[in-house]
This record gives C-alpha cells, sequence and structure tokens, in this order.
C-alpha cells in the first residue's frame, strides 16, 4: 500500500483481500461536505478498490449518502451544497475545474434508493445513456447494447418480449434491475447504489444482491445500505460512518467480527443507532 | 320583513342548538350511562331541524301572504320550532346524532354542486331550443356549410364557414404565439431561474392575466392594429385596419399567463428523481429538460394548451374592437375577419325581437361554440386521463 501519508489518520482496508486484484479506484483525502451552514461531512479520507464492493454503513444523517452522492458529483443539483478536500477517480481530481461533469458521471453511473424508471418504454430506458453519449452508431448496434445491458442486469429473459412496454410497469425489483441496466449501458466503470433495495421485498432484494455480486466481477461497487445484513452479504469492505465522520473501513469479514473500535461494535451489535 | 324572517331562523337555529345540546347533556348521569355522540352534536342536530323547518315554513309563509306580510316571519318561528321539536325529542342516550347530522351535511354538499352542474344543463337546453326554432327557418345544412353571412342583408344567409374560419385564424395566430413563448417562459421558471427569480416572475406573469380582456380589446385596435397597419404599408402589404393578426397577437398575449402558469406547475410536478437518474447518466441539463422532464410533462402540457385554446375561441372582447364586423372567408392573417363570438355580441347588443332568424342565429352560433369548446375540454381531460400514471 503505497497511499500518500497524510497528517489525517488515513483510514484504508485493514487487510485488503480485494486489493489483489487491483490500486485504489476512487480516493479521498481530507474531504469536508457543508450543506449552507451545517456541515455534514468532516474531514474523510478513504481509498475504494477497484472490482470489489464496499458497503457504507452508519445510522441515517450520519453522510454516508451524502459522501456516495459526491464521488459523481450529484451534489451539484443541490445549490448550498459545498465539497472541499480531494476526491480522486483514477487519479483524476473530479472536482478540478476543468473536468467535465458530464464525461465523470458516464465514468461512475448510479443506482437509486426508489427505482427511477423513465416514463419512456424499457428499451428507449436502457438506450437513453447510449444514445446522448453517442455510443453506438447505428441502430443494430444500439439494439446490441441494450441486449448486453439487460443480459448483465438479468433483466433480459424477463423482458426480451415486451421491449416496448412502459419501464414504469414492472414490478419494483424488475424496475431496479432496468435501472442497473441503465446505468451498465453506458460502460461505466464506478457503480454507486444508493440502498437499491430499501423499496423492495425480501425476493428482489435477493435477485439483486446477487446481480451485485456478479457485477463485482467487472466494476467498483460502492452501496450504501441500512442492513447489515446486506452488507454482510454482498461487500468485501465495510466503512461505518457516525456523525459525519468515516469510523472505520476494513475488510467486511473483520468488521463484523472483530471491529476495532468501539462505537462500529455497538453499531453492528445493535447498541445504539 | 325579509331580514327579520331570516335574522329570527338564525335565532331558532341557535336556541335549538342551545336546547339539544344542553338536553343531551342532561342525559348524562354520573355513573357510566355515556352519550353515543358528543352533546354538540346533538345542538348542531336539532338546529338543522329548525333551520330546515323555519325556511320551509317561511317559503309557504311568503307564497301565501306575500313577502311584505307580518305572517311571514311568523312562519318561519313556527315552522323552526315544528322542525326543531321532534329532532330535540329524538335525543337520548344511544340516539346517533353524529351520523345523522354528518348525513345532513352531505346532503348539503350534494345540493351546492348539484345547482352548478343544474344550471349548466339549463343553460345548453335553453340555448338548444333557441337553436332549434333557429333550425325552423334556416336549414342546418346551410348554416353549417354556407359560406357567405349576412344577417341583416337582403336576402339574409346564415353561412357559418366565415366566422369559423375566421374564429379558427386568430385562434392559430394566437396560439403561435403564445404557444412557444408560454412553454419556454415555463421551461426558464420551472428549471433555470433561481428560487428568488421564479417568486418575483411568476407573479408579474400573472398579472398579465389580470388585465381586463376589454383594456387588451383598445390596446390591439389602438395600438397594435395601426402598428402592424403601418409596418406592413412600408413593406408593401395591403393592411386592413382592423386585422386578424391584431387581434390574433393581443389574444396570445392574453394567453401566455395561462400556459406559461400551468406549465410550471405541470414541469414543477415532474419527480426530482427523475431528473436525478438522467444527471446520473451523464445527460446535461438541456437533454434532461427535452428528453425526460418534457416527455413526462407532455400530457399536462398539452392540456394546458387545450385549455388556452378554448379561452381564445370563447374570448370576445378583443375580437369585437380589433378584428372588425366582416365576414371574409380568407386566410390572409392581414385581412379584417370576424369570429363566432363577435358576431354573436353584434347580433344581441341594443334591443331585439326574439323571432326573427337574425337574433336566433345567435343562439346557433352560441350553441356551435358551446359544442366546440366542450369538445376541447373533453379532448384535454381525455390526454390528461390517458398519460397520468405515466410517472409515478
Amino acid at each position: 500500500m503505497n497511499a500518500p501519508v497524510h497528517h489525517q489518520t488515513l483510514v484504508t482496508p485493514a487487510h485488503p483481500k480485494a486489493l489483489a486484484s487491483g490500486q485504489f479506484k476512487v480516493t479521498a483525502r481530507d474531504v469536508d461536505v457543508y450543506y449552507g451552514e451545517k456541515q455534514a461531512i468532516k474531514d474523510l479520507s478513504i481509498d475504494i478498490p477497484d472490482r470489489s464492493v464496499s458497503a457504507f454503513i452508519g445510522p441515517s444523517g450520519c453522510g454516508k449518502s451524502t459522501f456516495l452522492r459526491c464521488i459523481n458529483r450529484m451534489n451539484d443539483t443541490i445549490p448550498t451544497c459545498r465539497v472541499t478536500g480531494d476526491i480522486k477517480v483514477d487519479g483524476n481530481d473530479i472536482y478540478d475545474p476543468n473536468i467535465d461533469v458530464v464525461q465523470l458521471r458516464a465514468k461512475v453511473g448510479m443506482v437509486f434508493q426508489k427505482p427511477n424508471p423513465f416514463p419512456k418504454s424499457i428499451y428507449e430506458n436502457v438506450a437513453y445513456g447510449p444514445r446522448i453519449h453517442g455510443l453506438a452508431t447505428n441502430k443494430t448496434e444500439l439494439d446490441e447494447i441494450v441486449e448486453k445491458s439487460l443480459r448483465k442486469a438479468g433483466l433480459w429473459e424477463e423482458v426480451k418480449d415486451r421491449l416496448q412496454h412502459p419501464g414504469t410497469g414492472l414490478s419494483g425489483g424488475q424496475q431496479q434491475r432496468l435501472c442497473i441496466a441503465r446505468a451498465i449501458a453506458v460502460n461505466p466503470e464506478v457503480i454507486l447504489m444508493d440502498e437499491p433495495c430499501s423499496a423492495l421485498d425480501p425476493i428482489a432484494t435477493a435477485r439483486i444482491e446477487e446481480l451485485i455480486d456478479e457485477l463485482r466481477q467487472n466494476y467498483c461497487i460502492v452501496i450504501v445500505t441500512h442492513s447489515m445484513q446486506q452488507a454482510a452479504r454482498v461487500s468485501q469492505l465495510t466503512a461505518f460512518f457516525h456523525l459525519g465522520t468515516l469510523v472505520e473501513y476494513g475488510d467486511t469479514d473483520e468488521m463484523f467480527t472483530a471491529p476495532q473500535e468501539k462505537r462500529t461494535q455497538d453499531y453492528i451489535t445493535g447498541r445504539f443507532g | 320583513m325579509f331580514v327579520w324572517t331570516v335574522l329570527l331562523i338564525v335565532l331558532m337555529a341557535v336556541i335549538a342548538y342551545w336546547a339539544g345540546r344542553t338536553h343531551a347533556a342532561g342525559l348524562v348521569t354520573a355513573g357510566g350511562a355515556r352519550l353515543h355522540s358528543l352533546p354538540s352534536y346533538h345542538g348542531l342536530f336539532t338546529a338543522a331541524g329548525a333551520m330546515i323547518g323555519g325556511l320551509a315554513l317561511a317559503i309557504a309563509g311568503a307564497l301565501v301572504f306575500g313577502a311584505q306580510s307580518f305572517f311571514t316571519p311568523v312562519a318561519a318561528v313556527l315552522g323552526a320550532a315544528i322542525g326543531a321539536a321532534p329532532l330535540y325529542a329524538r335525543s337520548s342516550l344511544d340516539f346517533r346524532a353524529r351520523n345523522n347530522f354528518e348525513r345532513i351535511v352531505l346532503v348539503l354538499l350534494i345540493a351546492c354542486s348539484g345547482v352548478a352542474i343544474l344550471t349548466t344543463i339549463g343553460i345548453v337546453f335553453s340555448v338548444l331550443f333557441e337553436t332549434l326554432v333557429f333550425f325552423r327557418s334556416v336549414s342546418p345544412i346551410e348554416f353549417l356549410f354556407g359560406t357567405h353571412w349576412s344577417p341583416t342583408g337582403t336576402p339574409a344567409s346564415f353561412g357559418f364557414i366565415p366566422l369559423l374560419a375566421g374564429t379558427l385564424l386568430i385562434t392559430v395566430i394566437a396560439i403561435a404565439v403564445a404557444g412557444p413563448l408560454g412553454l419556454f417562459s415555463a421551461i426558464f421558471m420551472a428549471e433555470y431561474a433561481s428560487p428568488r427569480l421564479r417568486t418575483f416572475l411568476k407573479p408579474v406573469l400573472e398579472i398579465l392575466a389580470g388585465i381586463p380582456t376589454v383594456v387588451l380589446g383598445f390596446f390591439a385596435a389602438l395600438t397594435v392594429a395601426p402598428l402592424i397597419r403601418g409596418s406592413g404599408e412600408a413593406m408593401g402589404f395591403s393592411v386592413a385596419s382592423e386585422s386578424a393578426l391584431a387581434a390574433g397577437l393581443v389574444m396570445g398575449m392574453m394567453i401566455v399567463p395561462l400556459i406559461s402558469s400551468l406549465s410550471d406547475d405541470i414541469i414543477n410536478a415532474v419527480p426530482q428523481t427523475l431528473r436525478d437518474g438522467s444527471y446520473a447518466m451523464g445527460a446535461t441539463k438541456s437533454e434532461t429538460i427535452k428528453k425526460v422532464v418534457l416527455p413526462a410533462a407532455l400530457p399536462g402540457i398539452v392540456s394546458a394548451f387545450m385549455l388556452a385554446i378554448s379561452r381564445a375561441v370563447g374570448e370576445t372582447m378583443i375580437v369585437v374592437m380589433a378584428a372588425g364586423l366582416a365576414a371574409n372567408l380568407t386566410a390572409n392573417p392581414l385581412a379584417a375577419v370576424t369570429t363566432i363570438t363577435v358576431q354573436i355580441a353584434t347580433l344581441l347588443v341594443g334591443d331585439q325581437e326574439f323571432d326573427s332568424p337574425k337574433t336566433l342565429s345567435a343562439f346557433a352560433l352560441g350553441f356551435v361554440l358551446f359544442f366546440f369548446t366542450l369538445v376541447l375540454n373533453y379532448i384535454a381531460l381525455r390526454i390528461v386521463q390517458k398519460y397520468r400514471e405515466q410517472y409515478d
């Protein structure tokens, strides 16, 4: 690990099994986020490796979603939000004024808490991203991208006969997989998921979790979740947030069996939160 | 006597309320017997009886003795007492005064909406009957398909096509002006303007909607029409001093706030999660607006346009002043045309006898106009219903 030494204690994976395959995809140093006067994140530093699932856990309002939304600058849509510090994806500072936020978001996709398919057909939902980024030059190529994305999201078999039906007509779990297919279609490298299963039943949740596990082979996935069981099931690394700070980030198995911080232990054993 | 009657009924109702309430409250014993309904409901129920009985006998009294008679208020008081007494007597521990009173309120609510509906039906039928009388002297074929309108000529001719064409021409001009202006300002207000700017802009635009159309009318006739005529003639066109263009432009300005305000509300109702989904894919703001927000808002925007069109079709004052009376069948916006509403207004201004085809034709025109806007409103309603569930 050659992470630069900082004046702050840097929280990095204690036993980075997941690092065997490569370097860090997303790095953050001394990040502070403010909503108006209120500070939502204090002095956060983290290194997230590629081809792994990192879960952010912590009580409501601890800043985990806020930080997640910093990684693809979705917080830009909130006028009062202010971010300081460095966040890098593949070594490039994403808050550099020269960076094109459109390019960034094509590279760092996002899946939201509530499934939000566009009020268009299933096909058009998936084709939306490739169209605006000009990824396909003709209809055949576009068809291929749509099919490939739907297959990767595990939805192809269920919808292949009704691609022209509205995406909003699918069940909640299917809608969420459609949103994942939509995100995959623009070839992102990082996928951010903000409580992707909180609006779904246990069966649909299990389906999405399987999918996340498959996607891990090719993407860097960061998932915010309120379910500690889910974090334990899908992630290799877990980060525990509390009151706007990152308390601990490390190997998921270790976090749940032998956390280093007292606060982490209290939270995962249900003593507060 | 009228004022006295009303005051006495109200007074009786108050007394009935008090009596009913006290009576019910007195039924409660210290030991455990409880009322089904609160005492005030027993009071309200009794008061409702007093109101109904009082009004009924007051109206009967006015019909029998005359409204000015001394007996009318007496009848009202008597009626109130007769109405309240049985309800007062009914109150007991397990009498469901609350349920009964709420049923009375429900009937009152139904009656109120009934008045509006009955009025509409009444207007439709009165217009319809006069229209049928008109069609006894002029055949519907001639009216609906004739291309010459001259109700005062000899022989009079009642071909309504030139009026329809004039109405459509002015409406098309108005929508061509108001559609882009209204829609684009709505997009600006909903998507680009800062909240502060929006809270300032929206009321200002709505002031435009508050300008009386008669003011807009003389603005059209005295300012816009000469301007168009002057600039048109400078360019070598022959422009009538009262042109369809002048009326259409000003009518367009009139409906801009209608379209912009409704569209703004509709665009704002598109859930933020859809925009977030689009931004998260790397779409720019304008791509998001064009490909996600506007398609999602489309049904609402269409119905805003439909409402604007029926407003324009029914508008009278501006066209009376700015478009003229000549029933020309033309598609030239620089010519003088006339509209259905203008003809109705001119046919019925002043003293009229209501048996000549000339006067009766106004009813036929009114009926056609009503039918026209009804169809438009119906289409708008259906479009909204059909696409309402699209996003959720």
